[in-house]
């Protein structure tokens, strides 16, 4: 089956979903909706058992062939579990959505038709096999993104949300194209799977680290990395169901998609396997220890998500170390990659529901701030179950599926002890510490997400609204999560071999010919031997420690000085762009016309005079010039004076007189110089001018009448005195360096025999070049209309205004 | 004489471009008039001045002086006619309009900014 046209499915669906809109307004929009995400994620089932053989589904169709061009569909077990994920996350946001927003009072045509736009735009991202393809649908969840953030458009922290995410993201997006392009052109392929194949050749490159950097760049923008992590707080001010199905369960996981899909190409690298761990360590510290500063639901869960990406992250940079024969068995890394992929089905189910129970929460109290609310727990007792349920899983307890895919987490990062390549003998100890350390704060959150939502004191004195349970439909999607987490805790290796074993084949080809390869067996529990279980029961004592005195020591947080944060960077990153480059261009463009024209003129001069002496092009020679007769120097010297009294003039009549002088000086260079044609014209024309110019002269309003002479500028000077300089060493060089003979003897030759005529210049203007003298002609006309309507239209201000407003 | 004319020809770019930075608009269009002299001058001396009779038909008359630069001259000197003439009628309304000829007060408005 051509699986590369249901990409496009969403799309042609949210052609018709603003017709629904309008037309049927009985029903809401989001059940017409509904039926794409269901459709096909049952469609995507069927391609289970293939992928469990370890085989492949390909299907393309050109895009711009003679570029090489081509959407291509290929569907492995990576690409099949993402696309479950979107499919199946998505039916149950798109069924939330239809009890949280309201059918009267919501645009439903824009929010589905985003929704289904980023749905296709998803499903491209994670099946695509071209990299510009890719490139294509990475850029169009960005955008698609962008206006679901931004879907309340009338509140400013929408719109700052939307945008800040928006140049972050594609500021990453950007990067990667860089990459890929380089990637690209190493590899002589857009395809991904025969860069692949080559993968050992690349990585000889000279480029092949500053693509992987770029590559990476776009990754960790995406999924929220460190320093990256900033904007998916503040796109929290999207509806929640765009939350729960963007920030928690897809787009950000299309960075850890990325970085799994490339780990074959870039494994070989130790940049890639320090980037990728450290990162994503320093993310899931950073996450779980700012997540208890936040007192709003949704912020609590955007820092928990970061921090869960970056599990996800390092897990998968560990896994990378399976490539390398650093170590006899290394069995204990390709754990690691299982782990990453295990866990991210883990957390799209647990997230999605505590974000869908913030929603609820939201929705029936009115407000999300953590600090109003307390004591849901009897008036919403079946919100409460998901919630502990969700929460619990993300701690990492038992009987969730969190605590499979954390022991697992804990395995993979005790394991990088026992590698000793790269130095990560001397620093891998850091590794499970920092790991450690975080899931002891994760622990603390979660307890402090659901048990200071749900327990103590009910504040209705608080709340907007009167709290009570939601509608059942919308506890419907987060129920079903619910029952999911708890399942996979049950028979996790059911999930295991239909979609995680098929990804990690995806993610490790080297290593395996079919899933069936992976001796991988989840089991929650080890033994007593085992450091995992020692460490688990850490966790739990710290962090009920932790928990217990929230209160003595959450005020530390209050400690951190603001000007540290990275949103404090990014806000003045913005500042500067806005303010300093807006200072920046007045500095320069300061609105006088003879700022430009210095500008102009200094670089005229500049360019010209250093290529003229960098190429050694200046010389002067002595041969073949005309004699200089007296009468010619004569000329010369009034030409001058003449020049030097328009300067010098304090009446501007005297400069007009001296130009007058100037041109009939010009028309008698020509006499001399045997060009009677010329002379007449110039002549002519120099009268005419002058008389134009008195006339301008005479017509200068009173209040400037007073003459002056023109101040001397020391600038001004300069800048004439380099352009007349240069201006003759230019003449000088062309004059002194001509290779090659006139082509005028033609013209004397011919010009009786064949054209008739006597006059060797009036035959080139008519009739050699006659096209010059029909546009000159043109010139003319074309300036004696403008004259023209210049001085008959006259329409002023005021008459305009008068005009406009009696129109 | 193709020496000296090169000099000429800088001296008369020097004054057009010291008038075309003054700040009064007659002054700048005189300057335009002079930057045109000096590129006709120009013009004419590259293509050598060493013609000893006027490129007009005339027998036993070898040695003329070259027609090409002439004829390239004239249409030049038709168009930058033209063109200064559309500059003087439009300084001539920016007087009638705006009742001042100096290029400082001439700014974009502060609207825009």
């Amino acid at each position: 089956m051509p699986f590369v046209y249901f990409i496009f499915l969403p799309m042609l669906v949210a052609l018709v979903i603003p017709f629904l809109f309008k037309k049927v307004r009985g029903i809401h929009t989001g059940w017409f909706v509904l039926v794409v995400p269901v459709a096909l994620f049952g469609i995507y089932t069927t391609l289970l058992p293939m992928v469990q053989d370890g085989e492949s589904n390909t299907s393309s169709f050109d895009w711009i062939p003679s570029l090489g061009i081509s959407f291509i569909s290929y569907i492995d077990g990576l690409s099949l579990l993402f696309s479950l994920l979107i499919t199946g996350i998505g039916a149950l946001v798109v069924l939330y959505s239809i009890f949280y927003l309201d059918r009267t009072r919501e645009q439903l045509g824009n929010f589905y038709v985003y929704l289904l736009l980023f749905m296709a735009a998803m499903l491209g991202v994670v099946q695509s096999d071209h990299l510009i393809s890719l490139y294509f649908f990475w850029e169009l969840t960005s955008i698609s993104s962008f206006l679901l953030i931004g879907y309340w458009y009338k509140r400013d922290r929408s719109r700052f949300g939307a945008l800040k995410s928006m140049i972050i993201t594609v500021f990453g997006g950007l990067s990667m194209l860089g990459g890929f392009v380089m990637l690209s052109i190493m590899g002589d392929t857009y395809s991904i799977r025969e860069l692949i194949a080559q993968a050992p050749d690349l990585s000889n490159h000279s480029w092949f680290i500053w693509s992987l950097v770029l590559v990476l760049l776009g990754a960790f923008t995406k999924s929220a990395q460190f320093p990256f992590y900033i904007w998916l707080p503040d796109a929290m001010e999207a509806p929640t169901p765009v939350s729960a199905y963007l920030h928690s369960a897809t787009m950000v996981k299309a960075g850890l998609y990325l970085v799994a899909r490339f780990t074959p190409i870039y494994a070989s690298s130790e940049v890639w396997i320090w980037l990728v761990t450290g990162v994503g360590l320093i993310t899931l510290f950073w996450g779980s220890f700012f997540a208890l500063k936040q007192t709003d639901l949704k912020a609590i869960l955007a820092f928990s998500t970061v921090s869960q990406l970056g599990l996800i992250m390092s897990l998968l940079g560990a896994g990378a170390i399976s490539f390398h024969s650093g170590i006899e068995d290394n069995t204990i890394f390709k754990y690691a990659a299982f782990a990453a992929i295990f866990h991210l089905v883990n957390h799209a189910t647990f997230k999605g529901s505590l974000f869908m129970i913030a929603g609820i929460i939201d929705h029936e109290t009115g407000t999300r701030d953590i600090r109003k609310l307390g004591g849901l727990m009897s008036l919403m007792p079946i919100s409460f179950t998901i919630a502990m349920i969700g929460s619990f899983s993300m701690a990492g307890l038992p009987l969730f599926n969190g605590f499979l895919s954390k022991e697992m987490f804990l395995t993979g990062m005790l394991s990088i002890l026992e590698f000793d390549l790269f130095a990560f003998g001397t620093w891998g100890i850091l590794f499970p510490v920092i790991a450690w350390i975080a899931s002891v704060f994760t622990f603390v959150y979660s307890f402090y997400f659901v048990f200071r939502t749900f327990t103590g004191k009910y504040k209705p004195e608080l709340l907007p609204k009167k709290a009570h349970e939601a509608p059942i439909g919308m506890l419907i999607s987060p129920a079903i999560l619910g029952t999911l987490v708890i399942a996979i805790f049950f028979i996790p290796n059911l999930i295991g071999d239909a979609l995680v074993k098929p990804a990690v084949m995806a993610i490790q080809p080297y290593l395996y010919t079919s899933p069936t390869d992976i001796k991988i067996n989840i089991a929650a529990w080890h033994g007593f031997l085992e450091p995992e279980l020692w460490m688990t029961v850490g966790i739990i004592v710290a962090g009920c420690l932790l928990y217990w005195t929230l209160t003595k020591w959450q005020p530390i947080y209050s400690k951190f000085p603001n000007w540290l944060s990275l949103n404090r960077l990014y806000d003045s990153l913005m500042y500067i762009s806005e303010v300093e480059t807006n200072r920046l261009s007045r500095f320069y463009m300061t609105g006088y016309m003879r700022s430009y024209l210095v500008y102009m003129f200094t670089g005229i001069v500049l360019l010209t005079i250093s290529t003229v002496f960098i190429k050694d092009a200046f010389n002067i020679s002595f041969a073949r010039l005309a004699p200089i007769r007296f009468y010619e120097l004569i000329i010369v010297l009034v030409l001058i004076a003449c020049t030097m009294t328009i300067l010098l003039a304090k009446s501007r009549l005297t400069s007009i007189i001296a130009l007058g002088a100037v041109g009939y000086t010009v028309a008698l260079f020509f006499v001399i110089f045997n060009a009677p044609d010329l002379a007449l014209t110039q002549l002519v024309i120099e009268t005419v001018s002058v008389a134009l110019f008195l006339l301008a002269f005479y017509h200068l309003p009173k209040l400037n009448r007073h003459e002056n002479r023109i101040k001397f500028r020391l600038g001004n000077a300069l800048v004439a005195i380099g352009v007349g300089v240069t201006v003759t060493i230019v003449a000088l060089s062309a004059h002194s360096q001509k290779l090659m003979p006139s082509i005028s003897s033609y013209y004397e030759e011919t010009v009786y025999t064949k054209a008739g005529g006597g006059n060797i210049v009036n035959v080139i203007l008519v009739d050699y070049r006659g096209f010059d003298t029909l546009f000159e002609i043109a010139v003319l006309a074309i300036a004696s209309l403008g004259i023209i309507s210049m001085i008959k239209l006259r329409l002023t201000k005021k008459k305009e205004v008068n005009r406009i407003e009696n129109e | 004489m193709e020496i000296v004319m090169c000099f000429v020809i800088g001296f008369l770019f020097m004054a057009a471009v010291y008038l075309m930075l003054s700040k009064s608009l007659l002054r700048i269009i005189i300057g335009t008039g002079i930057l045109s002299h000096g590129a006709h001058l120009l013009l004419l001396t590259m293509g050598g001045l060493r013609g000893s009779a006027p490129p007009v038909v005339s027998p036993g008359v070898t040695n003329y002086a070259d027609p090409l630069p002439q004829a390239l001259i004239l249409t030049a000197i038709v168009i930058s006619f033209g063109v200064t003439a559309f500059f003087l009628v439009l300084a001539y309304r920016s007087y009638q309009e705006l009742e001042t000829d100096n290029m400082n007060l001439m700014r974009g408005s502060e609207d825009y900014d």
